[in-house]
């Protein structure tokens, strides 16, 4: 059988296969559903300095072989989380891993040295790329001023493993992603959702309280793979790739693209055990072409 | 706890041009439901239907370990489910959410339902009645067709009827019937009183389950008669686990997840005016 383990800047996994930020909550509500010791990591909802109460409803409308959504971050917050949530996820058997948003650097490197305190938490992975909230976000993602600004702040406050994720939502993602490895990040992972709209004809208005959204799921495949591409021949750092991932075929492009793991996503929402399944599949892939190990693939096109 | 798996289709029905009955059974014994629960199901060959479509469960059949949906047709997803046949299996995820209130012995429960609102108010009815709690119905729907599966209503409780159309039972919605009126007339105009309430009817509790300008119609009623009363709500859902915080719905505890909290609210909770 394929050996399928990987290590991503230090991170041991069981297998390449994650869940993605703010589709896999804290990991408990799949508890039933799903062996979380056979996922790699889970990545945890976004957490931010202070809590926030998100944006109003609608926050999500289904699209093409997709769905938006303009959640806009809501979280307790990073005390309620070391309090309250921390203590019931520590022991889960796999990395589990805090999705850091803020609104300035200094709200990203204080949340994230509370983090650092953490001793069951192996890594953060930094949203500097969601497109839902008014200030922040997004806005440090699409620069590669303000990415690297953001990714060097944090770097000063956290010693674990950095993964920093990207926008697509930007001219050149390469460039972005060259400023955070430059700025400390030990890894990055892209996409996150591609920016959107869907309007409601009948009543004449937006389908999201906010107007816009952050598209996900099968949509955004082909500039995923283009965007992993891009950036795994942009730098040294390990790529962990994700957008639109339903089945072990949608991964394996993901590996010959560049990126030395995946996460998945929405597909969560259809299929609570995807994840496992989608590890189970690459092994038999791997297999069935004769390869030994899934670093074969890696970055192969 | 939760499980998502293949169910089989053993019955689908059609008990008029918008809606389908389907009766699914698994091998092993079905999990235990509350009323007011729901299932995520997932809709096969439907390119259009991307997400899971949630569903109510309307009944619980312990007997022939099956679990019943009713489902209105409203577009692509329900569509396919009303073509499934015999035989097919369906994938569900189940079961989800809180459901309404337990019963007790003695509780006299108003169920108000309307439209396809009416289906979980029948799994209720029997829970209810199956705890020595009697519940009273109270079904709204726009005409006499709309109106389903009444025969079996009868069974666990009093039934009454309105529609829009004046073609079956009262004329006029549900806040207009004349068991509201009868509460009604025993309380005003000296509010409050238990004894006053009770030469007419007077209910523990309302349960409520339909379109939201029923159900607010219904919470505004309530909170002026003073009777505690419940809504089930049918926010727009990605996973039905509580993970995506898309179903959210303000209350007096901040922004919170239908399908994990709910459906079903406490109208105090909710921010309603
Ligand atoms: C907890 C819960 C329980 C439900 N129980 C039942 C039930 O027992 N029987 C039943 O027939 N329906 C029920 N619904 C509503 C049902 O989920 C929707 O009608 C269905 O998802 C529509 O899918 P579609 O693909 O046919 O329509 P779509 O093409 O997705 O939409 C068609 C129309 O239906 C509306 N719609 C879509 N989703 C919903 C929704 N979640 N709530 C209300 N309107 C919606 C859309 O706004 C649109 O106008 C329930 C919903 C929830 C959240
Ligand atoms: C409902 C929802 C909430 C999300 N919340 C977050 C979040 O809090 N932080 C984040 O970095 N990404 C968030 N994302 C983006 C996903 O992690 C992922 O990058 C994106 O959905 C693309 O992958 P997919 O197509 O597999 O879903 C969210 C996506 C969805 C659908
Ligand atoms: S539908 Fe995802 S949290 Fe309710």
């Amino acid at each position: 059988m394929a050996d399928i383990r990987t290590t991503i800047a230090g991170l041991q996994m069981v297998n390449p296969v994650m869940t993605a930020s703010g589709t896999f909550g804290y990991g408990l509500e799949f508890a039933d559903l799903v062996d979380l010791s056979q996922i790699g990591g889970i990545i945890m909802k976004g957490t931010t300095l202070n809590p926030r109460e998100g944006n109003d409803y609608p926050r999500m409308a289904e699209t093409a072989c997709g769905m938006l959504n303009c959640v806009g971050l809501q979280n307790k917050g990073v005390d309620y989380f070391c309090g309250h949530i921390y203590p019931q996820v520590k022991d889960i058997p796999s990395n589990m891993i805090v999705n850091v948003s803020g609104s300035s650097p200094e709200d990203y490197a204080a949340c994230a040295a509370r983090i650092n305190e953490l001793d069951k938490i192996p890594a953060i992975e930094l949203n500097i790329s969601c497109p839902n909230v008014k200030q922040g976000g997004m806005a440090f993602g699409v620069t590669t001023e303000g990415a690297s600004q953001v990714v060097r702040a944090v770097r000063e406050a956290y010693d674990k493993t950095l993964i920093v994720k990207l926008s697509p939502n930007v001219t050149s993602i390469a460039d972005i992603a060259r400023s955070v490895e430059d700025a400390g990040a030990d890894a990055v992972s892209l996409i996150n959702t591609l920016m959107g709209m869907a309007i409601d004809i009948e009543k004449r208005k937006p389908r999201l309280s906010i107007n816009t959204g952050g598209l996900s799921g099968p949509a955004v495949k082909p500039v995923a793979v283009r965007c992993v591409w891009q950036v795994a021949k942009a730098v040294k750092i390990p790529v962990i790739g994700l957008g639109g991932i339903m089945n072990a075929e949608d991964a394996i492009e993901f590996f010959m693209a560049g990126a030395s793991a995946i996460e998945i996503g929405t597909g969560n929402f259809i299929d609570p055990a995807i994840s496992v399944k989608v590890a189970q599949g690459i092994s038999d892939w791997l297999d069935r072409h004769h390869y030994e190990s899934i670093h074969d693939i890696v970055g192969i096109i | 706890m939760k499980q998502c798996k293949d169910l089989k289709i053993v019955a689908v029905e059609h008990p008029n041009d918008g809606y389908v009955l389907l009766k699914l059974t698994d091998a092993e014994q079905l999990p235990a439901i509350h009323a007011g629960q729901f299932v995520e199901i997932k809709v096969e060959n439907s390119p259009q239907t991307f997400l899971r479509r949630p569903i109510s469960v309307n009944f619980v059949d312990e007997n022939r370990n099956e679990l019943w949906l009713l489902i209105q047709v409203v577009g692509e997803g329900t569509r396919h489910l009303a073509n499934l046949q015999l035989g097919d299996t369906l994938n569900v995820l189940f079961p989800l959410g809180n459901g309404f209130s337990q019963g007790v012995a003695g509780d006299k429960v108003l169920l108000i339902g309307g439209g396809v609102g009416i289906a979980p108010l029948l799994e209720y009815a029997k829970q209810l009645k199956q705890v020595g709690a009697t519940p009273y119905l109270l079904l709204g729907g726009r005409s006499a067709n709309n109106l389903l599966q009444l025969d079996i209503f009868r069974q666990f409780g009093e039934v009454y009827v309105t529609t829009e159309d004046g073609s079956m039972g009262e004329k006029g919605f549900v806040t207009n019937s004349s068991i509201l009126q009868l509460f009604n007339s025993s309380t005003s105009p000296h509010r409050g009183g238990n004894a006053q309430r009770a030469e007419g009817v007077s209910f523990s509790r309302i349960s409520c389950c339909g379109p939201k300008p029923m159900m607010m119609a219904v919470a505004k009623w309530a909170k002026e008669h003073q009777v505690k009363c419940e809504v089930s709500l049918e926010n727009l859902m990605a996973c039905g686990l509580g993970a995506c915080l898309c179903c959210v719905e303000k209350t007096v505890k901040g922004n919170v997840c239908v399908c994990k909290e709910g459906p079903v609210f406490d109208i105090e909770e909710l921010t309603w005016s």
